[in-house]
């Protein structure tokens, strides 16, 4: 555990990179967190003085691939993220240690850096019976992470399942499977959702918190502002169609070959708040838009229950059948209308046959 | 507010021989003052021009080729949809100045005095009167009681509820450092996920269709089964219970 006493200057300079290189890095990464042109020296100069951050990744009910997202950062490179800048002290997925060696490392690292490291958390815990659907070392999840949240100095909710639940807290959510922030109230949380987060906000979060020594600016949701201050929609490269009233409205159709909008193909990109169509995926290579397929709303809250995946409102299923905003307005519309003209009908029905007496009434209201 | 109402009504013999001629035959009631007869135009031309940009917004509009740079259709849509929107928001809240300074009717579609007895015994009047079920309408200076209801929540409390969370959805575009945001954030703490709001906000589009159904059918059938003039009194300013 010495190491977590280095600074990342220590460890790359013994890994053999430049100072020149370790500049860049600085360069690059203050350019990515969109800061002004001194950042970059105050970046160096951190990294160069502070020592390593420890942090603690804990696994609950998820599929990985917020940490399969992680691995594949470029920049920064995940390598320099996870064997330099932070002393990733736990994680039960990579770590070289197993077993009661592993779980030891929890307990020294809580009574070590009480009050100093973060805990990253992926997955959320069930608590339907006492937490059994998620058991870790013998433990329901939910203990280990109430234990290590104890201490801790923030916490982050990597991807949408620790943020908002994502598909195991889908309806009917059998395991009664809950957010890190439902959980855990008494710690800042900083919610990164994504279903995965984007690999570089996840490496750029990170690089925040060891840079500056705390947490970003979180919005009114707890999502860094950084990343997710704007919609998909706002910085999608397709938007001028959308301005122009270009829409693909086929999946084959010679807009959807032209690359037109897909907001009436159901892109929820107008909803979504993420940094894919600025970042993009794998490098910079593309994000679902750029590859004709509109946005699932994946960092969104409960996007597994907002009905269609194609469509950009959602579905309602209070009526029995599923329905859209638009077949219920409708038809509550038409039912007025059908009403109104009955009523119509009848009336004109009634004075055709008051008629012949429709002139002694009248005389008598007046 | 509604016991004051004898002393809030004025009613109005003109010195005008035609206004007298009518006022002697009928009584005439002074009813809507002219910035009411404003807001009511003003308000009925925003909320039909919100519908209807509003739809085009919520469904698109029709397949058009061509370079993007050649067109902006949709950008105007929205441009006047959001335009209507301010106009109908300042109108609102001139709503509720004029409730506050003008006469009884003015707060009429700001509350429902449920807690009235004769409001409840009026209701059931008004019920039986549209259900041809009553031989006399009764007559009602301002709205009556069935009137009340729909003014109150399909379009006082609707309108409101269209305003907040249209002036929430623009924050989404003007960004989070705008006073959209910082006045109508608080919408995205009740639904986290906007899509929700722009259902909702969807769903109230056709909340308001029904009213305006509703509203312009009750109008007509009043003025000729009732023999009173809803109608006339938004163009003049005044009611006449005629016959």
């Amino acid at each position: 555990m010495g190491a977590a006493t280095e600074t990342f200057y220590n460890v790359i300079r013994r890994q053999g990179i430049t100072r020149r290189s370790f500049l860049k890095f600085c360069g690059l990464t203050a350019v990515s967190l969109g800061l002004g042109p001194l950042a970059a020296s105050h970046i160096a100069n951190a990294l160069e003085t502070k020592p390593r951050l420890p942090v603690i990744w804990m696994h609950g009910l998820e599929c990985t691939c917020c940490s399969e997202s992680f691995i594949r950062s470029a920049h920064p490179l995940v390598k320099d993220a996870v064997l330099s800048m932070i002393s990733l002290d736990y994680d039960d997925t990579i770590m070289a240690a197993a077993g009661h060696q592993a779980e030891a490392i929890l307990e020294e690292t809580r009574v070590k850096y009480k009050g100093q490291y973060v805990l990253a958390v992926e997955g959320n815990p069930p608590l339907n019976e006492d937490g059994m659907f998620c058991i870790d070392g013998g433990k329901p999840f939910v203990e280990k992470l109430r234990s290590m949240a104890d201490d801790c100095m923030a916490i982050i909710a990597w991807g949408t399942c620790a943020s908002w639940g994502c598909v195991q807290a889908a309806k009917p959510n059998p395991t009664g499977a809950t957010p890190i922030d439902k959980v855990i109230t008494n710690k800042p949380i900083i919610k990164v959702p994504g279903c995965p987060p984007i690999a570089e906000v996840m490496t750029g979060v990170v690089t925040f918190i060891t840079t500056f020594g705390k947490l970003p600016e979180l919005d009114r949701q707890g999502r860094p502002k950084m990343f997710y201050s704007q919609r998909i929609h706002d910085k999608c490269y397709r938007r001028p169609h959308f301005d122009a009233g270009q829409f693909v409205e086929e999946w084959d159709d010679e807009g959807a070959r032209k690359g037109y909008c897909l907001y009436k193909m159901g892109c929820k990109g107008p909803t979504t708040y993420n940094a894919c169509s600025t970042v993009r995926w794998n490098g910079g290579i593309s994000f679902p838009i750029q590859s004709g397929h509109g946005c699932f709303a994946c960092p969104e809250d409960g996007f597994w229950d907002r009905g269609s995946a194609y469509d950009h409102l959602t579905t309602i299923k209070q009526f029995g059948i599923e329905k859209t905003a638009d077949q219920i307005g409708m038809a509550a519309a038409g039912a007025v209308g059908l009403s109104v003209a009955a009523h119509a009908v009848v009336t004109a029905a009634k004075r055709l046959t008051r008629k012949g007496d429709g002139a002694a009434q009248d005389n008598h209201r007046g | 507010m509604l016991d004051k109402m004898p002393q809030g009504v004025t009613t109005r013999i003109d010195n005008d021989a035609a206004r007298r001629d009518r006022s002697v035959e009928h009584d005439v009631v002074d009813l809507y003052e002219a910035p009411m007869w404003l807001w009511h135009w003003v308000n009925a031309a925003a909320i039909l021009v919100l519908g209807v940009t509003g739809y085009f917004i919520g469904t698109g509009t029709a397949a058009m080729l061509g370079q993007p740079s050649n067109s902006l259709v949709f950008r105007y849509i929205r441009f006047v949809h959001f335009s209507a929107g301010y106009v109908l928001t300042v109108g609102f809240l001139l709503r509720i100045y004029l409730a506050l300074v003008g006469n009884s009717h003015a707060r009429q579609i700001f509350y429902v005095p449920l807690w009235r007895r004769c409001f409840w015994s009026e209701l059931w009047h008004a019920l039986r009167w549209y259900a041809f079920l009553a031989a006399k309408p009764e007559k009602h200076v301002g709205h009556n009681p069935l009137a009340l209801l729909a003014m109150f929540f399909m379009f006082t409390l609707t309108s409101a509820f269209m305003i907040v969370t249209g002036f929430a959805l623009y924050a989404q575009g003007s960004g989070n450092d705008s006073w959209q945001y910082q006045l109508f954030g608080w919408v995205f703490a009740i639904w986290p996920n906007s899509q929700d709001v722009h259902t909702w906000h969807h769903l109230g589009l056709w909340v308001i269709v029904c009213f305006a159904l509703v509203h312009i059918y009750a109008v007509i059938w009043e003025a000729v089964v009732s023999r009173r003039s809803i109608r006339s009194s938004m163009i003049s300013g005044e009611r006449e219970f005629r016959g």
